[in-house]
């Protein structure tokens, strides 16, 4: 195949008119301290230019992002698993180890029947799949946006009870609000569960 | 001074040279390490990046813009594997890092980078010949990439190789030619015996050549436009693109082509042999800045009261070695935003510029030069 060549005035075969364009247009970068616009409906605290400067600036996470796994606390800073060890049963790499708390194992409040006595999460199994928040019962549990994993070695990267309590806080995913006319009942979840125990068939 | 470092330094006149060496050994190597970062900052601007802006002061949290950059990338570059391929020519694949490098930093002993400090004229060897000397060394350069080309015994380094020599003979040819005016202008005897007898210059330039690059300083002491880069415009353009052709820098980075030959001659290099290659491209572009400064734009004069002639005093000196450094740091800043600037030339397109444009440009350069020294004569 013949590529066929622009014929190039005398001018342009001097290279000088491009050169000069090529200065502007260097010259109009190197001083653009604005910012770029690439992330500008991203993040809307960008100093400058395309560079996303790292554990400054984070991406934004999106809603619905599966990160670390985290357990989280209801509003009275109660821990709301119930030790059931569903998720440490379908944890597909078996990343959960729970150690239940055994025979009049202690409680923190009213209305739980039991609590870990031992919750562990080893950070370098998990796969994020999602599956421990999806069975768990209590709510509990939920993937939250952490995706920056660190540690220096194997022991610190599993996780226990009280980091993930720690590490998970009351995520506003926990709370379980009833919103009726406007007004912010609060936390009904032991209502519901209630409800929904009552409404179970009765076999005498 | 102390009577006997005086007395020392006066018996033994190779101690200067020495102390002169070393120095000049360490301001170019901070400033082949800070080219390096001034590259990678200039071009993350130009793309509209960040570049390295991390590294500080070790094991402290101050960042200095990253200026510690290049601690980090010496460190990186040694206590990487030093990995030698089976298949490679042992001896001169050892040789051609040292062999690219050795002669961008030799040519800096013939450059004069400031007038005087005390009694030393601040040039390590004052050569009368010190331009054939310089293009001499530039000449060398290409072995060292040629070496590697050869050594590494694999097909892309062999084609950079190949390219190199090529190319670097080629714009030698026109550089030389470029030279040739500035001497017709400085190497006239004339001026120099228009010296007033009692001027500072004569009793420095006394006993030089007139091929001495000092006295093409003194040359363009007047004033700006005594600048040869304005009495030789032509020559200055064809001299600027053979240095960026020499040093393998884009447009005219044939040799190292990332997107043709991998990474041309260096390769099947790693570790500190790499970054020899890479210290040596740097220390030439220096070097190169520095012959620019040198032949046309005044060396470490400026054409204001006492930077006009060689220093009274001490501060005087190191003010003129400040400006030399200056003035080549501005040439580096050009080399460096033209890399980012301009794409690379194809390779008929090279040896079409070099051969059918720039050395018939430098002939009728010199000419012209001739028809007009002889007309005015």
């Amino acid at each position: 195949m013949k590529v066929e060549r622009a014929k190039l005035s005398w001018l342009e075969r001097l290279y000088i008119p491009s050169i000069l364009n090529g200065f502007k247009v260097t010259m109009r970068h190197f001083f653009s301290w604005k910012r770029s616009g690439v992330y500008a409906d991203k993040q809307s605290d960008y100093s400058a230019k395309t560079t996303m400067q790292y554990p400054e600036e984070k991406w934004p996470v999106p809603t619905g992002y599966r990160g670390a796994p985290y357990l989280v606390k209801d509003v009275d800073d109660n821990t709301k698993c119930v030790s059931c060890q569903l998720c440490e049963f379908v944890c597909p790499p078996k990343a959960i180890r729970i150690t239940p708390p055994g025979q009049g194992g202690e409680v923190d409040r009213e209305g739980a029947e039991k609590m870990p006595k031992e919750f562990e999460i080893n950070m370098l199994r998990c796969i994020y799949c999602g599956f421990c928040q999806e069975v768990c019962p209590e709510e509990a549990i939920f993937l939250l946006k952490d995706y920056a994993i660190t540690g220096e070695n194997r022991e610190e990267l599993i996780y226990d009870k009280e980091k993930l309590l720690s590490l998970g806080g009351a995520d506003e995913r926990a709370y379980d609000h009833h919103v009726q006319d406007g007004v912010d009942e609060g936390i009904k979840k032991w209502e519901k569960k209630t409800q929904d125990a009552q409404n179970q068939p009765t076999f005498h | 001074m102390p009577e006997f470092i005086t007395e020392l330094l006066n018996n033994h006149a190779w101690l200067m040279v020495a102390i002169k060496v070393l120095g000049v050994f360490a301001v170019v190597m901070p400033m082949v390490a800070y080219s390096v970062v001034a590259e990678r900052r200039i071009s993350a601007f130009i793309q509209d990046r960040v570049g390295p802006n991390r590294v500080g002061i070790p094991f402290t949290k101050i960042k200095l813009l990253g200026l510690g950059q290049p601690l980090a990338d010496g460190l990186k570059s040694f206590l990487k594997e030093d990995f030698t391929p089976g298949h490679v020519k042992r001896v001169f694949y050892w040789m051609a890092p040292a062999v690219s490098m050795i002669p961008s930093f030799v040519v800096f002993a013939v450059i004069p980078f400031g007038s005087v400090l005390g009694a030393q004229k601040m040039v390590i060897a004052d050569l009368n010949v010190g331009i054939l000397f310089t293009f001499g060394i530039v000449s060398l350069g290409v072995y060292g990439v040629v070496l590697a080309g050869y050594a590494s015994n694999s097909k892309y380094p062999f084609l950079g190789g190949i390219r190199s020599s090529a190319q670097m003979i080629s714009y030698e040819i026109a550089m030389g030619m470029a030279v040739v005016p500035v001497f017709m202008l400085a190497a006239d005897p004339t001026w120099r015996e228009g010296l007033p007898a009692e001027s500072e210059w004569n009793a420095y330039l006394d006993g030089t050549g007139l091929l001495n690059l000092s006295s093409v300083v003194a040359y363009q002491s007047d004033g700006l436009f005594s600048w040869l880069i304005f009495k030789q415009p032509i020559a200055f353009c064809i001299f600027l693109i053979a240095i960026f052709a020499e040093t393998n820098r884009l447009p005219f980075d044939l040799p190292e082509s990332e997107t043709e030959l991998v990474a041309g001659y260096n390769t099947e290099y790693s570790s500190m042999r790499f970054a020899l290659f890479f210290m040596g491209e740097y220390a030439a572009m220096i070097a190169g800045s520095a012959l620019m400064v040198v032949l046309f734009c005044g060396g470490w004069t400026l054409p204001i009261d006492g930077f006009n002639t060689p220093a009274q005093s001490l501060g005087m000196g190191v003010l003129h070695i400040l400006v030399f450094i200056g003035k080549i740091a501005v040439f580096l800043g050009l080399m460096i935003w033209v890399r980012w600037m301009l794409p690379r030339f194809r390779y008929d397109q090279l040896m079409n510029i070099g051969w059918k444009r720039f050395l018939p440009l430098s002939l009728a350069n010199i000419i012209l030069t001739a028809i007009v020294l002889w007309a005015t004569a």
